[in-house]
């Protein structure tokens, strides 16, 4: 029993993966390149430290919007406005950190809690315009977004930019010394090889950790987790129970806008100090492909991010070696996504219908007999 | 008077077109600093090229929805009619673009049709991914189509010829027959009659230089009427998003009305975005379509599910559009109509003694008559977001009054309650 809920769960992502690569593969024979030749090159390139480093960066970032999409999914609730959260939270948080000059670990604890109340609140108008007006948050968080990168420009330019930069590049002022992230370079070292200079392992992958683990314990160990999965799974069923549906609804939409604060700050704290024209834009979009690959759990959240920052991290070789088009990862990723959220509805139809069909054998053992036996 | 405004449709809309007329050319007569764009034959063609792609997409979310459908790939689906739209117009020339446009965005709507009525998938999942399946798509085909071309590169082609234009004869100086006709309208614009020039102005815009293929997209809104209001096919459709398990009852195969309608759907927003390669830009360019498609999905809501509610909305977004890339002294003057608009709504519900509202209102307007005020011109950044702020605001107030399809959303298996 266990064993076929355990290989169904696995079945569904590995066959999507699968056949995303042979799909992609097959595209790259129609345009004329080996698709064997690409694919070992990008594994020896992403078996290297450096690219490794890289892909714990970039997995960071992803588990982080990937997390923030799945506490919203996990009530049906779709937060497509991830992306306009995590910009805009971004920016206020690296312009908070960049005015002020505090204790080291105060410095950071005030910019984490700045994005986090940022992105929280912006999440939270979505959330209270559901439960006071009945607007669909999936039309209310794309209009969202929309605002969330106007204002970021808006602010940018008007108020927080740095005046003393001469550049070109707008951007808010740069975080002092103790507003920033210590890296993990050290630890990695210590169990491999000295890294290239310049690439660092940003500490704030650890800040992702337990983030996971922290959701993971919110779902499985609080009452208020346990509302909102029972919410997700069948909100009538839920009302009954006692579950109050709109506190349930604009609290998800907070802690999902929370986590989605952060998103951004592996970057500004470990890397760039502040946020400018670099900052990388599009995760949001990227954590709900997590989100969905991931099946909203930790742990499949987790594997999905890595994947997909791996898959990111490595690509760029394809531009060096060979002839094969770096764009195809891009492809791959997109036909991941559509067939593994195809593959797991396929997936739950079977077994829902293998459950029935226990059900039925354990109730009317006869009757199931006569109707499994092939006519 | 009455009866004769309740027969004629056509009538009442030609007198609430010529009523925002009076308001904006007034509202041009106050405004400080003066300007001179919110009703010139600029602006309005202008309007009316871009209020096309929206538009289009509208009424691909209309099909859609009335199927039953939740398509907010509409995004995704217009990226595909961009790429596929300037390939087609490079290689076979600009209608041929536009029919492989239409032919992409119908792929895109068919991979969304498969996954949400063929395997059941949530609408907002699939759509979602077709959203991000499309982008990598058209990036991965510019490298290979596109890249080695004179002009063309990774995220954008060579430039591509357009459908061609066509001014009206006798109101705007068309030719008809080799004979250049007169320009009426342009005549009654240079007169400067105040109203009547100002009517010719916006007429002008909207007859002269008009692209064939906004005349055909024009056409869509009486023809997508007709199709889901009037014919057969129209009536199953819709049934399949009210309410399948009846539908199906009456011997209405209704999986394949969901997979026509949400291929309509795709083509409709391919169409929509080939027209912006095509008419509006010349060439195709990575991340043109800019949120189009989500804003094509607010007219639909906007337009409670109507074409000619659709047909309305994308003209507003086309409008603020318009005037962000014009004039931004045309959309500070827009300030002064809204603060406006609101002080009238505020009266009228304080004569409807509906005190929380009226207070609401007041307090709305007076706050957006100070920034009028107070400022010379607008933050650049505030045109761009307006659409999604008016939707919002519909959202918001009017919820009451928006009647969508009952069985949007949901999944339908057949046999299944």
């Amino acid at each position: 029993m266990t064993l076929r809920r355990i290989t169904l769960a696995l079945a569904a992502p590995v066959c999507a993966f699968v056949f995303s690569v042979v799909l992609s593969s097959f595209v790259l024979v129609a345009v004329g390149t080996n698709p064997i030749e690409a694919w070992l090159e990008m594994l020896s390139y992403g078996s290297r430290l450096e690219t490794l480093v890289q892909t714990g960066n970039r997995a960071t970032q992803l588990y982080l919007a990937g997390i923030a999409v799945a506490i919203g999914f996990r009530m049906n609730l779709f937060n497509i406005g991830v992306e306009g959260q995590y910009v805009l939270a971004a920016m206020l948080a690296a312009a908070a950190g960049g005015a002020v000059d505090l204790p080291p670990i105060l410095h950071v604890a005030l910019i984490m809690v700045v994005a986090m109340a940022v992105g929280s609140s912006f999440a939270g108008v979505a959330g209270y315009l559901k439960v006071s007006r009945g607007v669909h948050e999936v039309i209310s968080t794309i209009m969202l977004n929309a605002v969330a990168l106007g204002l970021t420009g808006f602010l940018l330019r008007s108020w927080l930019l740095d005046n003393s930069d001469t550049t070109l590049n707008m951007g808010t002022p740069e975080i002092p010394p103790s507003g920033r992230f210590p890296n993990l370079n050290g630890v990695v070292e210590g169990l491999s090889r000295e890294i290239t200079r310049g690439r660092e392992l940003w500490g704030f992958l650890l800040v992702a950790i337990l983030v996971g683990v922290l959701f993971h314990l919110f779902l499985s160990r609080t009452r208020a987790g346990y509302d909102l999965r029972i919410t997700g799974l069948n909100p009538f069923a839920a009302e009954a129970s006692g579950v109050h549906p709109s506190s349930t609804v604009v609290r998800a939409m907070l802690l999902s806008g929370a986590v989605a604060g952060l998103i951004g700050l592996p970057e500004i704290l470990g890397d760039a100090h502040k946020y400018d024209l670099n900052f990388t834009q599009g995760l949001g979009f990227a954590g709900i492909a997590v989100a969905l690959i991931g099946r909203n759990h930790a742990v499949g959240v987790g594997i999905a991010a890595i994947l997909f920052g791996w898959l990111d991290s490595a690509a760029p070789i394809l531009d060096v070696v060979g002839d094969t088009p770096r764009e195809i990862v891009s492809i791959l990723q997109g036909v991941v996504v559509l067939s593994a959220v195809v593959a797991f509805e396929v997936v739950s139809r079977i077994r829902r219908a293998a459950e029935a069909r226990d059900a039925a054998e354990a109730t009317h053992p006869t009757i199931a007999a006569t109707d499994g036996s092939p006519s | 008077m009455r009866a004769l405004l309740r027969s004629s449709m056509v009538l009442r809309w030609m007198l609430a077109a010529l009523g925002l007329v009076v308001v904006l050319s007034i509202v041009q007569g106050l405004a400080r600093p003066a300007t001179t764009d919110l009703l010139s034959a600029g602006t309005a063609e202008s309007t009316l090229r871009r209020a096309v792609p929206i538009l289009l997409a509208g009424l691909g979310g209309i099909w859609a929805e009335r199927a039953g459908v939740v398509n907010i790939g509409l995004e995704g689906m217009m990226v595909l009619g961009t790429w596929f739209g300037a390939w087609g117009a490079l290689e076979f020339g600009p209608w041929w673009g536009i029919a492989i446009g239409i032919a992409g965005g119908a792929g895109g709507g068919l991979l969304h049709a498969v996954a949400t009525v063929g395997f059941g998938v949530d609408h907002i999942i699939s759509g979602v991914a077709v959203n991000i399946l499309a982008p990598a798509t058209a990036r991965f085909l510019s490298r290979e189509f596109f890249a080695g071309r004179p002009g063309g590169g990774l995220t954008q082609s060579p430039r591509v010829e357009s459908v061609g234009s066509v001014d009206f004869p006798f109101v705007s100086g068309g030719d008809l027959f080799g004979w250049t006709t007169p320009d009426l309208f342009g005549w009654i614009d240079d007169q400067g009659w105040f109203l009547v020039s100002d009517t010719a102005a916006v007429l002008s815009g909207i007859t002269q230089n008009v692209s064939w293929a906004t005349l055909v997209a024009l056409a869509l809104v009486p023809i997508s009427v007709f199709m889901l209001w009037r014919t057969p096919i129209g009536l199953r459709i819709r049934a399949s998003g009210e309410h399948p398990v009846a539908a199906d009852s009456l011997g209405v195969n209704v999986y394949r009305m969901k997979f026509t309608a949400v291929v309509v759907s795709g083509g409709l927003a391919g169409f929509g975005g080939a027209f912006i390669a095509i008419e509006q830009t010349g060439i195709y360019r990575e991340n043109q379509v800019q949120g189009r498609g989500f804003i094509g999905l607010a007219t639909v809501i906007f337009g409670n599910w109507q074409p000619a509610g659709a047909f309305l909305g994308s003209l507003l977004f086309g409008f603020s559009d318009a005037l962000q890339l014009r004039d931004r002294t045309a959309v500070h003057a827009l300030l002064l109509l809204v603060g406006i608009a609101l002080a009238a709504l505020a009266i009228r519900a304080v004569v409807q003694r509906r005190a929380r509202p009226a207070a609401l209102l007041a307090v709305a307007s007076a706050s957006v008559l100070w920034w009028y005020a107070v400022t010379e011109k607008v933050i650049s950044e505030l045109p761009p977001i307006t659409p999604h702020v008016a939707t919002l605001l519909v959202l918001i107030f009017a919820t009451s009054r928006l009647r969508m399809p009952a069985a949007i959303g949901l999944r339908y298996r057949r046999g299944q309650e």
